[in-house]
């Protein structure tokens, strides 16, 4: 059987989501096919309406576009942004990111919530980036999300699978894709994030900032795909003390 | 010769004093930036207090002290090295281009550095509504998405109005637009940004206000506070993003460069989601005195400061000027700069090719790269330029 994961009525063979900011857009092409990227991000305040640097013009034909509403602050702003993504022919896929703190670029579960829900009703494939936090990702769950994708550390840190407890209890609880976004530094951090259950894995920064874009492309098509294998082959049981112990604790027992 | 009467000080206005009209708002971050400011002993750091401060992941305001205190200038390698780290991790290779366009030179204020002061015997113009919509055409076909409107600082020469139909104008070439006009109250602001500006930059040009009192000797400019609170006004106007900057050079450049860090870290502590961004101008030359010349922030203390800004306020952008040579532009951005103006004009109008100005310069530009050039080079840095990195909503 093919391992498909599904957004909406789509259905994707490949778990991992490129992000087209931060590098060079004569590398975006070479970094989709070397990442095997069936979804491409694009942050729609990148778009313009003239033709000398526009994004849109080097995103190869074929893969799904992702806009994201970088730039709203709020639900309302997250609506306004999305709609005029699908006007520009975007498509149906919209990722919210709901920001109001230019510091941290912490997402604001409350206002991303709210947004889901809006756009939902409006025929979007939603995906709401969010701070793992259960009760939030139900929330954006019962207003119509498409996936959950939590954020592993804060954005462009690349230090990896910091919020890992809270990402495991979405993933036990929540019964859509998880795909974990942001904060993924390493090719072993996303094959980490792919063994405990996520559905795919978004980066950006990590490979933008690679010496060889294209090559740290591959490598994290290699290390989802082997985190993918290890989830679905079942990671082995792993002892906590080294060794059963001699004598055994429930040895008393008699009928 | 005309006579000037503030050239006597018992001739000037109280500089602290506000005027009428002025706009009041319930705001501590003025006393708080000098207090910490006159705190501010940059003799007493050390090459392990910056070795600390390069360690840690987010920056103190001590740490920042730090990095502006001669102790800092010796480890100019290591801090460039870091700013660079920190700029590709928030920017990656990103660099965002604009270009400033000057649509009037009337100015009411003596500031006794400045091409625009009104004792300065300067070509005096302002764009016609017609001239300014040829001239962000012409723009337009550059490829550039940003401008910056710029105007002298006269409410007579340059209204509200005429700043806001300038901006509504512009909305039909540009996606991005800001503006760097006199000080306004919120509600004028508030209009502004409703005419399409979303960006305001304010320089204080030195926190030192004894200092600014001796430089600034007329006009509604003399006004410190009014000026120090100028960007809070245009985010309670629900401007986007503000601009801050010191005139380095002007007064002490390490306790310049450190109000202006903290001012904007204060406000973005204040109001979380306004955006900041950086300017970091030196002294020029200007027409009719060119005796101006920065003293002691030379290139290396410039781009040390600039380093200090990029570590203490990683997410904000910073502009580099065209103040500058093309050299150090050209570098500063591969380290720390986000953002370079290209084919600038700071006359009234002289963006379209073969015409002439209208109205005299502000000061004297250093780099005269046109957009094409600017973009090449940036790309041969191996850098990627950016015409737009905003949405209006």
């Amino acid at each position: 059987m093919k391992d498909t994961f599904k957004l909406g009525n789509h259905e994707f063979t490949s778990r991992f989501i490129l992000g087209s900011g931060k590098y060079s857009l004569d590398l975006i092409k070479a970094a989709v096919e070397n990442a095997g990227a069936q979804i491409i991000t694009l942050a729609l305040r990148r778009a313009t309406t003239g033709n000398v640097a526009n994004i849109l013009d080097y995103i190869p034909k074929g893969v799904t576009l992702l806009p994201n509403t970088s730039g709203a602050r709020n639900a309302e702003e997250a609506a306004r942004i999305a709609r005029l993504a699908r006007e520009v022919g975007c498509g149906d896929f919209i990722k919210i990111e709901c920001i109001r703190d230019s510091k941290y670029l912490l997402p604001d579960n409350y206002e991303t919530a709210k947004a889901t829900e809006i756009l939902a009703k409006e025929g979007f494939v939603v995906m709401p980036y969010m701070y793992p936090d259960l009760n939030a990702a139900r929330d954006m769950a019962n207003a119509g999300a498409a996936c959950i994708m939590p954020l592993g550390a804060p954005i462009g840190t690349n230090k990896g699978l910091a919020t890992k407890e809270f990402i495991r209890i979405l993933i036990d609880e929540i019964d859509l894709p998880v795909i974990v976004d942001a904060g993924i530094g390493k090719p072993s951090q996303a094959c980490e994030a792919m063994e405990m259950g996520a559905a795919a894995v978004m980066a950006n920064t990590a490979i933008a900032t690679a010496g060889d874009v294209p090559a740290m492309a591959e490598a994290f098509k290699y290390a989802i795909a082997a985190g993918r294998a290890a989830y679905l082959a079942g990671t082995g049981r792993v002892l906590e003390t080294g060794a059963a112990a001699s004598s055994p604790l429930t040895g008393f027992l008699a009928d | 010769m005309e006579e000037i009467k503030e050239l006597d000080p018992k001739n000037r206005i109280d500089h602290m004093t506000y005027l009428p009209d002025m706009e009041i708002i319930n705001s501590d971050l003025d006393k708080r930036v000098v207090a910490a400011m006159n705190e501010y002993d940059y003799t007493l750091f050390t090459a392990n207090d910056v070795l600390a401060a390069l360690e840690k992941d987010v920056l103190s305001p001590r740490d920042f002290q730090a990095l502006l205190s001669p102790a800092a200038e010796p480890l100019l390698e290591q801090i460039a090295r870091r700013a660079q780290r920190e700029t590709r991790k928030h920017f990656g290779n990103s660099v965002m281009m604009f270009t400033p366009v000057y649509i009037a030179n009337y100015c009411e204020n003596f500031c006794i550095y400045c091409g625009f002061n009104r004792h300065n015997k300067i070509r005096r113009a302002k764009l016609s509504f017609e001239e300014m919509e040829r001239e962000f055409e012409a723009i337009a076909k550059t490829g550039l998405q940003e401008v910056l409107i710029l105007t002298g600082e006269s409410r007579k020469g340059s209204d509200v109005k005429y700043i806001g139909e300038a901006c509504k104008l512009a909305r039909k070439y540009f996606k991005v637009i800001g503006l760097e006009v006199y000080p306004m109250n919120s509600g004028e602001y508030k209009y502004l940004h409703e005419c399409g500006a979303d960006y305001v930059t304010v320089f204080q040009e030195t926190y030192n206000s004894d200092k600014y009192e001796t430089l600034h000797l007329a006009g509604h400019k003399r006004i410190w506070p009014y000026r120090f609170n100028a960007q809070e006004r245009a985010i309670l106007g629900g401007m986007r993003g503000v601009g801050f900057a010191a005139l380095l050079g002007l007064d002490d450049f390490r306790k310049d460069g450190f109000a202006t860090g903290y001012h904007a870290y204060l406000l973005q502590q204040k109001y979380p989601h306004a955006e900041i961004a950086i300017s970091c101008p030196r002294l020029r030359p200007i027409i009719n005195n060119d005796k101006i010349n920065p003293k002691d922030v030379h290139e290396r203390q410039l781009l040390q400061v600039i380093c200090a800004y990029r570590l203490f306020l990683p997410f904000a952008s910073i502009t580099i000027s065209t103040r500058e040579s093309n050299t150090f532009r050209k570098h500063v951005i591969s380290i720390a700069a986000t953002k370079i103006s290209a084919g600038v004009s700071t006359g009234i109008g002289g963006h379209i090719e073969g015409e002439e100005a209208k109205g005299d310069a502000q000061f004297e530009i250093n780099d005269n790269a046109s957009v094409d050039y600017v973009y090449r080079e940036i790309e041969e840095m191996g850098m990627q330029p950016v015409m737009s990195d905003y949405i209006y909503v």
